[in-house]
């Protein structure tokens, strides 16, 4: 079952776990976008959460504590964003940008002395009696818990966002945060909290990739994931099953670009290393051919700042 | 809207008294004053919190700001590092410059990094192609292709932005990692030295002397790149100032519908405001590789097209702001290449040292265009 050396069902359940890191980080920037707050420092948050996560992990020896640990570091980084911009009112592109530099900064300060370490290894979740099953066990049930969790995740927001009354808010307040404020909601509020919650999915995306792609830290781990994160939200079109899709896109062109280069293709390999980020490109252009304005499904409000004037 | 009566003067404005909170007012003009004062108050307030975040990590603050923004200019050597300082301002002025009336038009160049590699590699490839030449032409050609070069990476989110509303920051950035590769295969491939026994990175620029980009005056660290940086700071100002061009950037940015019923072009301008800052990090690049850095390594990008970011909010993303913010800018590269050998603080801590900077710029700006007011709150 082998096509010039890659078989494909190793590829599919690969591809799946490539996935993650991007696909938990879009999901969380999904929600933020949705209610009007354009956050850039997707990447920033990432890899702030990678450290939070390898370091709680290799001191407590346990990667759900670590992944907890992610999920709070990279929430805590996204407050600064959400200080900044829902407070002081700042320029949401400039502060996003400040956001990512500023996180790759503390990460490679704070992961001095962690190089070469060992995480604690997150297994697989299902007994290797289905696992070992042909075809489906490797894809179906050979992943670890996060890969569950990042497309439970997807079901969720796709629940929350389009059928429950929270959905409905965040959305009112994506869509017209002066029609929102009247309503009686607190504006700044809500996507304080949308901001702190996509810090903490990016957060467990960079955990992810700390501790179970790599794993190990090196400097700059996530190496532009959050920006392709960005790009997924808008080839989505704002949806989360989209967002799942585009991931599973992108980290099935990732993985085959690694395999090829395993497999010697012929292709020089830094052609092949920048296959992902062409194709994001080229993606990105052909979602936004055609659809100007709101008919792409941008939130209204998005990047505008909302300051309650009464 | 409307109707209300205006709220008497004074603190206590409600019959009821709730718990006295900080309100946030939008003043009816921008205030001149707080302008001018945020960048110093951002400085002074990434001091103090730099110096928290050094004191954590052991060291004497007192002594490590006074290594950073001190020693470089009137310290003990000072007459060599007061040179390094125009080397580092040089580049970041330069593509700041560019990056600032992008921003000023609402337009988000952020690939300036991958510009800049671009511009490099260019420029370099002219040279290294009639190696060994002694023309005098060959340096203004070469100063060509760089520019061109940047310019060249600079339209392909700018084009794409034009005719199918792709988000210029995406592709911009994007284009940096794929930059960042070719930069890799123009080490290890097209331009290696073929007398360099192997090693990566090409042909060194010093023993070039017609494409070199030596230092016209030494002690001052002023090279080619160094008078570009400062002219264009000067064209830039009267651009933005005297031109027709400024004003129509300054209108894209600050009211959109206006600047189109001015005639504005949204698609000109995102193409002029691409083009400019992609040939001024080009230019950043060819200067740099054919001087300080000396030749196409693959490590020979440093980040100044993200810091240049940076330097243009640092200086209110006016020309001549932005021309003494990247000299502010480059006291923190030499200070901190300071800082860091002799008291052994690490590169990140400069790093992040300037993320604050940009922190606490956004946050303090909040006082040019609203004030805070001591009010009761309603109950």
């Amino acid at each position: 079952m082998d096509f010039g050396g890659i078989n494909p069902v190793i590829l599919i359940a690969t591809l799946m776990a490539s996935a993650v890191p991007i696909l938990l980080a879009a999901l969380g920037e999904t929600v933020v976008e949705r209610s009007g707050v354009l956050n850039l420092g997707v990447e920033g948050m990432m890899i702030i959460g990678a450290l939070g996560g390898f370091v709680v992990a290799v001191q407590t020896g346990s990667p759900v504590l670590g992944f907890i640990g992610g999920a709070v570091a990279g929430a805590a980084l996204s407050l600064i964003f959400a200080a900044l911009t829902q407070v002081f009112l700042a320029n949401q592109v400039a502060t996003g940008l400040a956001l990512t530099l500023f996180g790759l900064g503390v990460s490679s300060l704070g992961g001095q002395g962690y190089n070469g370490i060992k995480p604690p290894a997150t297994g697989q979740l299902l007994p290797d009696a289905l696992a070992d099953l042909p075809v489906v066990g490797p894809i179906l049930f050979g992943h670890d818990w996060v890969v569950y969790f990042s497309i439970a995740m997807t079901a969720v927001l796709w629940w929350v966002l389009k059928a429950t009354r929270v959905g409905l808010v965040i959305r009112a307040v994506g869509e017209s945060h002066e029609a929102a404020h009247a309503l009686g909601y607190k504006v700044n509020r809500i996507r304080l909290m949308c901001i702190a919650f996509g810090g903490a999915m990016a957060g467990i995306g960079g955990a992810y990739v700390s501790l179970a792609r790599v794993p190990q830290w090196v400097d700059g781990i996530t190496s532009g994931a959050g920006w392709i994160a960005l790009a997924i939200v808008v080839f989505a079109s704002w949806r989360p099953w989209r967002v799942l899709l585009g991931a599973w896109l992108f980290g099935g062109i990732t993985v085959l670009q690694l395999n090829l280069q395993v497999a010697g293709s012929g292709i020089p390999v830094e052609y092949l290393s920048m296959a992902p980020y062409l194709i994001t490109i080229l993606v990105l252009v052909v979602m936004s051919a055609g659809r100007r304005g709101k008919a792409n499904g941008a939130p209204a409000a998005l990047g505008q700042n909302f300051h309650a004037s009464r | 809207m409307g109707g209300q009566p205006p709220k008497p003067p004074g603190i206590f404005v409600d019959r009821k008294w709730g718990p006295v909170v900080l309100r946030l007012e939008k003043r009816p003009t921008p205030s001149r004053f707080w302008l001018y004062a945020t960048p110093p108050v951002a400085v002074i307030l990434t001091m103090i919190a730099g110096g928290i975040l050094f004191a954590a990590m052991g060291k004497n603050p007192v002594e490590v700001i006074r290594t950073i923004f001190w020693d470089p200019m009137f310290g003990e050597f000072a007459f060599y590092l007061r040179g390094q300082l125009l080397v580092k301002a040089g580049p970041l002025i330069l593509i700041a410059i560019g990056l600032a009336l992008g921003f000023r038009a609402g337009i988000w160049n952020i690939g300036a990094e991958g510009q800049y590699i671009m511009g490099a590699i260019f420029g370099a490839s002219v040279g290294l192609a009639v190696f060994p030449t002694e023309s005098r032409w060959i340096f203004p050609v070469m100063i060509v292709a760089g520019a061109f070069g940047g310019w060249l990476w600079a339209m392909i989110p700018a084009i794409l932005k034009t005719r199918f509303n792709t988000n210029e920051i995406l592709v911009s950035l994007m284009l940096v990692y794929v930059a960042e590769t070719i930069l890799a295969k123009a080490s290890t491939g097209f331009l290696k030295n073929p007398e360099g026994m192997g090693f990566p990175g090409s042909r060194n620029f010093s023993g070039y002397p017609a494409a070199q980009n030596a230092f016209l005056y030494e002690p001052l660290g002023l090279h080619w790149g160094g008078v570009a940086a400062l002219v264009t700071g000067v064209l830039a100002w009267v651009l933005l100032t005297r031109h027709q061009a400024g004003f129509q950037i300054r209108l894209a940015g600050q009211a959109p519908r206006a600047a189109r019923f001015h005639g504005v072009s949204p698609a000109r301008l995102v193409v002029l405001c691409m083009g400019i800052s992609g040939a001024l990090a080009g230019l950043a690049g060819m200067f740099e590789v054919t001087g300080p850095a000396g030749q196409i390594s693959i490590d020979f990008n440093t980040g100044y097209g993200f810091t240049a970011i940076i330097v243009a909010f640092l200086g209110r993303l006016n020309p001549l702001g932005i021309v003494l913010a990247g000299f502010l800018m480059a006291l923190t590269y030499v200070g901190g290449e300071m800082a860091s050998t002799n008291l052994g603080l690490p590169d990140a801590a400069i790093q992040v040292f300037q993320g604050m900077l940009l922190f606490f710029l956004l946050g303090v700006d909040v006082l040019t265009n609203y004030r805070f007011r001591l009010a009761v709150g309603a109950l």
